[in-house]
């Protein structure tokens, strides 16, 4: 039987996927559809720390508003390029995962604790942005609508739908990469047993700083074209927890510690959404609450919970990696 | 005991709160060589074995390993200039499979993937491991979870290798079965440390034995020395155990 | 620079909130003690209660009144959820309780959110404003209660744990679990029956809290990082920290308040958090990890 690679299988979807827009030009399918990969590419971030790491972040908001507002005010404030823009906000995110990973880690913040300190800076950075000038305080921040493709700004929503797929797909083909490598390799280790990774020669907080750098940048990533494709941000919307909920549920309930799982999951978790506000009537908050009892089932009944889950996803590397 | 020791613990004390679990604790290891490290429960032999290996931080003392002072060095650097340890209640990689978990060890050595698991083979085939390769570390036997212990360590390259009560839980056939491949050891340049409990293992494989009691080193020397220093007896059977063995008191009619 | 009556009735009014904090404080660190998780649905188990004395409001009962009957309510629905819910479902797993807890927050928060809309909504009690005269400055009266019962409900804990037979059974759980259960004690019912005793607090809390405070969905979570951080500074686990932190963290957010203006008295708070938690984690009181 033919076995199709990893690396196949992620171009293979990404070509389906980019046929979308050929088959609807409905204005509310790509809207939803954009919206539920830039969902999954916070999620691919949130995997790389939580997933491959096992550091479980409930703040990855700090990462996304980064994200979102330095792409926002360099373009609104500095009047800097649109794409330049998004890159530099991409290396912002990045730099603050660096700097909250530096002082969580090096103080030695392992698990209950270290989630707690994500909670706290993401509720700091959301007070901060909405009181302060810079961002706008509590009326936000605009990008001027001019729509033109230098401008990262485009009349239709297939080309947004395009670039975040392409962006999304190209993190997945990281991924594999770095399941791959020594890198991955030793995050799995840390995940599994610092102690024993330690005595096996990693430097476990170099690389527990590696893994929250690229996790935010990725996530940071999301939030910058968040910025790009809505043209608005506020405190809410950068720093609210809605976003640090979203990446993690897309990965824990698509699989957490794969390549495919944050995608998968953030496209479970918008058509399950839509089927519980069809379902319940759209009252608000009715998704959301159906996406916290899945959580609570699939960690109730993946077998041993999360640490199962990633039994499997280690399990399926293993099997995977000898036919990449 | 040769000059050029490879590891050379001097004075090593350690307090926690208010008990001194070593202390000024020093041996040797010279290269090559296969040291025992003998005791009673209690006597401080893993704590002397988490200083060695940098997860414990001395109170007074220093360590040197092969000329360098290392005693300020963390558990991976320590790995990196080649000791390499095994714990005692042993720690796979839980999720991973049985070459996975050995090709971490192996990465510290070849960073490239197709390097590093073709150390994991050949380490796998030295430890007896070869079957479980595609194995999940979650589901060994503790026999095998053992040897996993050890495939993992000798796939990070050590020239020193610190083995806590690797054959603790151990059945004397499947004791048998290890003790060549430790044996084969040191032929490979690797000096081995070790704490045990198996005195069959300490016999036959030892070239020098030190007895830790209470945190302090209180005999050295050869296996067969040592068994029959009274000091030693009392450490392990109680204060004036020596004399009454050497009484008779205890023998059969 | 500030007036010394004003700092004193700011300080005044610090250690009457923190009471309160205090005592949902309590609830979390008793539950973290004995059970050793975090319980992140702490602050929509809070919210919850607070939307109950509400109703209990429309429906004719003064909050100081409906504070016994939510109690014992909540205590049940505290007992059921960590016998039915989170026990099961977590494996006994660190990271799993963690996400439990988080899944159990949001589906609490958003059918809460469902039923009620967001609007924030208020109560208005005839004593609402009422103040009393200390001679040096004055006290609304909701708060001085909220200080009163807080303190009451401390004590009344304090006994319970010190004196009788459960309170016993608590401690010997939290000391150590394994000698306790061969020693002929029902974990999961001890474990839930702490977890009802923290949501049991949270009712009394959200009473003391409705008739100066408002309510809607969202307000579990300002109330619940204030907690973790005085549990944190406090030292999780301790009882005497929470209490102890509860009346310092109030005092902060008072004089923040007054210093720093409404919108980031807030930050001083998790500032400390952050701090607390790079610093020594383990808190002021608590044990040395």
């Amino acid at each position: 039987m033919k076995h199709w690679s990893v690396y196949g299988s992620i171009g293979l979807a990404a070509v389906v996927f980019a046929a979308l827009p050929l088959v609807t030009d409905s204005n509310t399918v790509l809207n939803a559809m954009v919206t539920a990969m830039i969902i999954a590419l916070a999620a691919q971030g949130w995997n790389v720390l939580g997933g491959y790491g096992g550091q479980l972040s409930f703040g990855h908001a700090a990462f996304f508003g980064t994200g979102a507002y330095a792409d926002a005010i360099l373009q609104a404030s500095c009047g800097v390029n649109a794409y330049a823009a998004l890159a530099i906000a991409t290396a912002a995110g990045g730099l603050v995962g660096l700097a909250i990973g530096f002082l969580s880690f090096r103080a030695g913040l392992r698990g209950s604790y270290f989630t707690l300190v994500t909670l706290a800076f993401a509720e700091v950075f959301r007070i901060v942005a909405n009181a302060a000038p810079v961002t706008g305080a509590a009326s936000g921040t605009l990008i001027k609508l001019d729509v033109r493709a230098v401008n990262f700004q485009f009349a239709s929503r297939a080309i947004y739908f395009w670039i975040i797929l392409a962006l999304v797909a190209a993190t997945m083909l990281l991924m594999r990469g770095i399941e791959q490598r020594r890198f991955g390799a030793w995050l799995i280790a840390v995940r599994e047993n610092e102690d024993a990774a330690k005595a096996l020669g990693v430097d476990t907080l170099r690389v527990k700083l590696q893994a929250i750098t690229l996790s935010a940048a990725m996530t940071a990533l999301a939030g910058g074209f968040y910025a790009q494709y809505y043209l608005f941000v506020d405190s809410t919307i950068a720093y609210g927890s809605w976003i640090s909920v979203e990446a993690l549920l897309a990965t824990i309930i698509g699989g957490i510690g794969t390549v495919f799982g944050p995608v998968f999951g953030a496209l479970a978790l918008y058509f399950l959404g839509e089927f519980a506000k069809y379902i319940t009537g759209r009252a608000p908050g009715i998704d959301l609450a159906f996406y916290g009892t899945l959580l609570i089932l699939v960690v109730a009944f993946a077998r041993d919970g999360v640490q199962g889950l990633l039994s499997k996803a280690a399990g399926a590397v293993a099997r995977a990696g000898k036919s990449a | 005991m040769t000059a050029a020791a490879l590891l050379r613990v001097e004075a090593i004390s350690k307090w926690f709160g208010g008990l001194l679990v070593v202390d000024g604790a020093s041996l040797a290891v010279g290269p090559g060589r296969i040291t025992g490290l003998i005791g009673p429960n209690g006597a401080g032999k893993t704590t002397l074995f988490n200083l060695v290996s940098g997860f414990f931080a001395p109170d007074s003392g220093t360590i040197v390993f092969d000329g360098r002072d290392i005693t300020a060095l963390p558990p991976h650097r320590r790995a990196a200039l080649g000791i390499a340890r095994t714990f005692q209640i042993v720690q796979p990689f839980a999720g991973l499979s049985v070459r996975d978990n050995i090709a971490v060890g192996a990465y510290l050595r070849s960073p490239r993937r197709a390097d590093a698991l073709a150390r994991a083979e050949a380490v796998a085939d030295l430890t007896g491991l070869t079957g479980y390769l595609d194995a999940p570390a979650a589901g060994l036997t503790v026999s095998a979870r053992k040897r996993l212990e050890l495939a993992r360590a000798l796939a990070t390259e050590p020239r020193l290798l610190l083995l806590d009560e690797v054959l603790a839980g151990l059945n004397p056939s499947e004791v048998r079965d290890i003790l060549p491949v430790m044996r084969a050891l040191p032929e490979q340049g690797i000096a081995i440390l070790m704490v045990e409990h198996v005195m069959q293992a300490v016999m036959s494989l030892c070239d020098d034995v030190y007895v830790l009691a209470e945190g302090r080193l209180i005999a050295q020397g050869s296996p067969g020395d040592v068994t029959r220093d009274p000091l030693v007896v009392e450490a392990y059977l109680g204060h004036g155990a020596a004399s009454r063995i050497a009484a008779g008191i205890f023998a059969r009619d | 620079m500030f007036a010394l009556p004003l700092l004193v009735a700011s300080i005044l009014n610090g250690l009457m909130t923190g009471a309160v904090y205090a005592l949902i404080a309590v609830g979390l660190t008793l539950v973290y003690g004995v059970l050793h998780i975090i319980n992140f649905a702490h602050g929509a188990i809070l919210t919850a209660a607070m939307f109950a004395a509400f109703l209990a409001f429309r429906a004719g009962i003064d909050p100081y009144l409906a504070m016994v009957p939510l109690a014992l309510l909540f205590f049940g629905l505290g007992y059921a959820m960590q016998r039915l819910v989170i026990g099961p479902a977590s494996h006994g797993d660190d990271r799993n309780i963690l996400l439990v807890t988080l899944g159990l927050a949001i589906v609490i928060e958003n059918l809460l959110l469902a039923a009620f809309k967001s609007d924030t909504r208020t109560i208005e009690v005839p004593y609402g404003f009422a103040t009393i005269d200390l001679g040096f400055t004055f006290v609304v009266v909701p708060l001085a209660i909220g200080f009163a019962v807080s303190c009451a409900a401390a004590a009344l804990l304090w006994v319970l744990l010190a004196r009788t037979d459960t309170g016993k059974a608590i401690r010997a759980v939290a000391k150590e679990k394994l000698g306790a259960a061969l020693a002929g004690i029902d974990v999961a019912h001890i474990y839930a029956v702490t977890f009802g005793l923290g949501a049991a607090c949270l009712a009394v809390a959200a009473c003391l809290l409705l008739p100066t405070y408002y309510v809607n969905p969202r307000v579990g979570n300002a109330y619940v990082l204030v907690a973790f951080t005085i549990v944190v500074l406090g030292g999780m686990g301790s009882i005497a920290g929470a209490i102890a932190g509860g009346l310092f963290i109030g005092v902060v957010e008072s004089l923040s308040g007054l210093f720093f203006g409404e919108s980031l008295g807030q930050l001083g708070i998790f500032l400390i958090f952050i701090l607390v938690l790079l610093v020594r984690p383990t808190g002021l009181f608590g044990a040395r990890a």
